[in-house]
């Protein structure tokens, strides 16, 4: 066949999204417990586009055509698993739903396939599965991430990983975990699993790296695109939703501004406002004002409050810090946590001066979850040396670079801590 | 401007764990690849061979055989090919350098002789 000089550009990431909307497929239609089997056919169906479309090209709807490879090599196998044989026709039945919806429907997602996806998320975010290995089986088979990947993501072993996922499917296989949409009444607490998955699925990709580690950085969107799927459905958009989004939102505005050109960490105050992603803080906007409906005040929607301040302030300087103060206190009363007691010092350093910060971080030195964490010594250092305490700074970054901290987080407080002491 | 054909003989090993992101990556180099041979109008046809059911034809004392294969399963097998036109060797070889394929097998490039009567 002869080749047209045109290119046809493949979506950013089309193949991983595609792989969780066909594992979430497949799994629908042999049922849950055969997810093995249904990872088996979204790879065979992707190393399949691998050995054809370098020849051919790649086809007009990529989606559809990697859809029909599945079913073909889905009823390939179907032969030698006699427990799904006798169900063929059904099954047969159920792909060509899916082949219809895909063909009718090429922009925008079909509800139907929308709602298959976010099954999948309440699944692999089932409150019977351990904390962990939600995270990293909603990476796996919702999010087309490989145990690599997501052992790059988070900076641990393989070995612990694909250990969590596997523990995790034979979790679903005993709990009898299926498939379905929690119903209303459950709604509002199976909710608040997914959105800890997706929180921590962000925060992870958000936390300081030095840009070598795309993976990363990675999280952060597909965090925002699961949020998005359960914006965007009626049945799942309650008003906390909203909330978390608008937070990513406001966060990924500011994403590419938190280091410098050489992976150096900038600070808050040191970030280029006019290079924040507007279009991304418009979006945040939006979120904020859907999640005001409705009288429920989460943790997500104080936090999506504090960002909105950040994201729209035109200085560091202007920032409404007393506004800042008495979101954080609301925040620490409704879910009392050191790191949020860590970053209301900083405000209270902005609105009583760095003293009273100082004072109410005295109260924090003794907690558990701020040993060996160097960011409490880090703002106490910060706080010293705006009151001009050169050697107890000098001594406080000393200890905060005691404690493990990634790359440019240590570059940082070296800077810092050279600044304090030119002559050193 | 002589045609050649680069045949890919391909052993791919590893694809079954390999990611989605990884093969899509794989899947831009070979558009991108191709997309600079489309630009200087030297892409002229490629195939994909399928990976089963081949058949081998031998005649042996008179006799013809036929019998199934190469098998898919083989250490190597041609996966497919890619026409396109070149100068001559040198350039045909520069333009394979940077050929995706190169990270599943050996390519062999064969210039096609349609006088069958020598030079150029």
């Amino acid at each position: 066949m002869s080749l047209e000089p045109q290119v046809q550009e493949l979506v950013e990431h089309l193949f991983r999204h595609q792989a969780g909307r066909m594992l979430a497929t497949l799994s629908h239609i042999f049922g849950l417990e055969y997810l093995d089997l249904a990872e088996e056919v979204v790879q065979d169906a992707l190393v399949q586009a691998l050995r054809q479309w370098p020849f051919h090209g790649i086809p007009d709807n990529p989606r559809l055509w990697l859809l029909q490879v599945a079913r073909n090599k889905a009823l390939d196998r179907l032969r030698r698993q006699a427990s799904l044989r006798r169900k063929k026709h059904e099954i047969e039945q159920r792909f060509q739903q899916r082949q219809s919806l895909l063909e009718t429907s090429e922009s925008g997602e079909a509800e139907e396939l929308v709602d298959e996806q976010l099954a999948m998320i309440f699944a692999c975010c089932n409150p019977a599965l351990p904390r962990e290995a939600r995270v990293a089986l909603t990476l796996k088979a919702v999010s087309g991430f490989s145990v690599t990947e997501i052992a790059r993501a988070f900076l641990s072993e393989e070995s612990t990983i694909a250990q969590r996922i596997v523990r995790a499917k034979r979790r679903i296989r005993e709990a009898g975990i299926t498939l379905i949409l929690p119903p209303p009444e459950e709604l509002p607490t199976r909710l608040d699993s997914v959105l800890q998955v997706l929180y921590l699925l962000f925060s992870e990709g958000y936390s300081a790296h030095a840009g070598e580690n795309l993976v990363r950085e990675d999280l952060c969107g597909e965090a925002i695109r699961l949020t998005q799927l359960l914006a965007a459905r009626p049945s799942t958009a309650l008003p906390k939703v909203h909330a978390l989004l608008a937070l990513f939102y406001f966060q990924a505005a500011r994403l590419s501004t938190r280091v410098d050109g050489d992976g150096n960490l900038l600070l808050l105050e040191e970030q280029q406002r006019t290079d924040w992603d507007h279009g991304l803080v418009h979006l945040g906007l939006i979120q904020l004002e859907l999640s005001a409906e409705g009288d429920e005040l989460s943790e997500y929607h104080l936090q999506a409050g504090i960002a909105v301040v950040h994201a729209t302030s035109s200085c560091f300087a202007h920032t409404n810090w007393p506004y800042l103060l008495e979101l954080y206190d609301q925040l620490l009363a409704r879910a009392p946590s050191p790191v949020v007691a860590l970053n209301r010092a900083i405000a209270l350093s902005m609105v009583e001066g760095p003293e009273a910060a100082l004072d109410s971080l005295n109260a924090l030195s003794q907690e558990p979850a701020l040993k060996n964490y160097y960011l409490l010594p880090a703002v106490k250092a910060d706080l010293f040396r705006r009151l001009g305490q050169t050697t107890s700074a000098a001594d406080s970054y000393r200890q905060a670079l005691s404690y493990p901290c990634t790359e440019p987080e240590r570059r940082f407080l070296l800077k810092r801590l050279h600044d304090l002491n030119p002559n050193d | 401007m002589p045609k050649f054909m680069l045949i890919l003989h391909s052993a791919p090993h590893g694809l079954d764990k390999a990611s989605p992101e990884e093969i899509q990556k794989i899947i831009e180099k070979f558009e991108s690849w191709k997309e600079k041979l489309a630009a200087a109008d030297r892409l002229v046809s490629s195939d994909k061979l399928k990976e089963e059911g081949g058949k081998v034809i031998t005649v042996k004392n008179g006799q013809m055989s036929v019998v199934d294969g190469p098998y898919s399963e083989a250490k190597e097998v041609v996966a497919g090919y890619f026409m396109f036109r070149a100068a001559n060797y040198d350039e045909a070889v520069e333009m394979t350098r940077d050929c995706p394929a190169l990270q599943f097998g050996r390519i062999e490039i064969r210039q096609t002789d349609p006088m069958g009567c020598g030079g150029e």
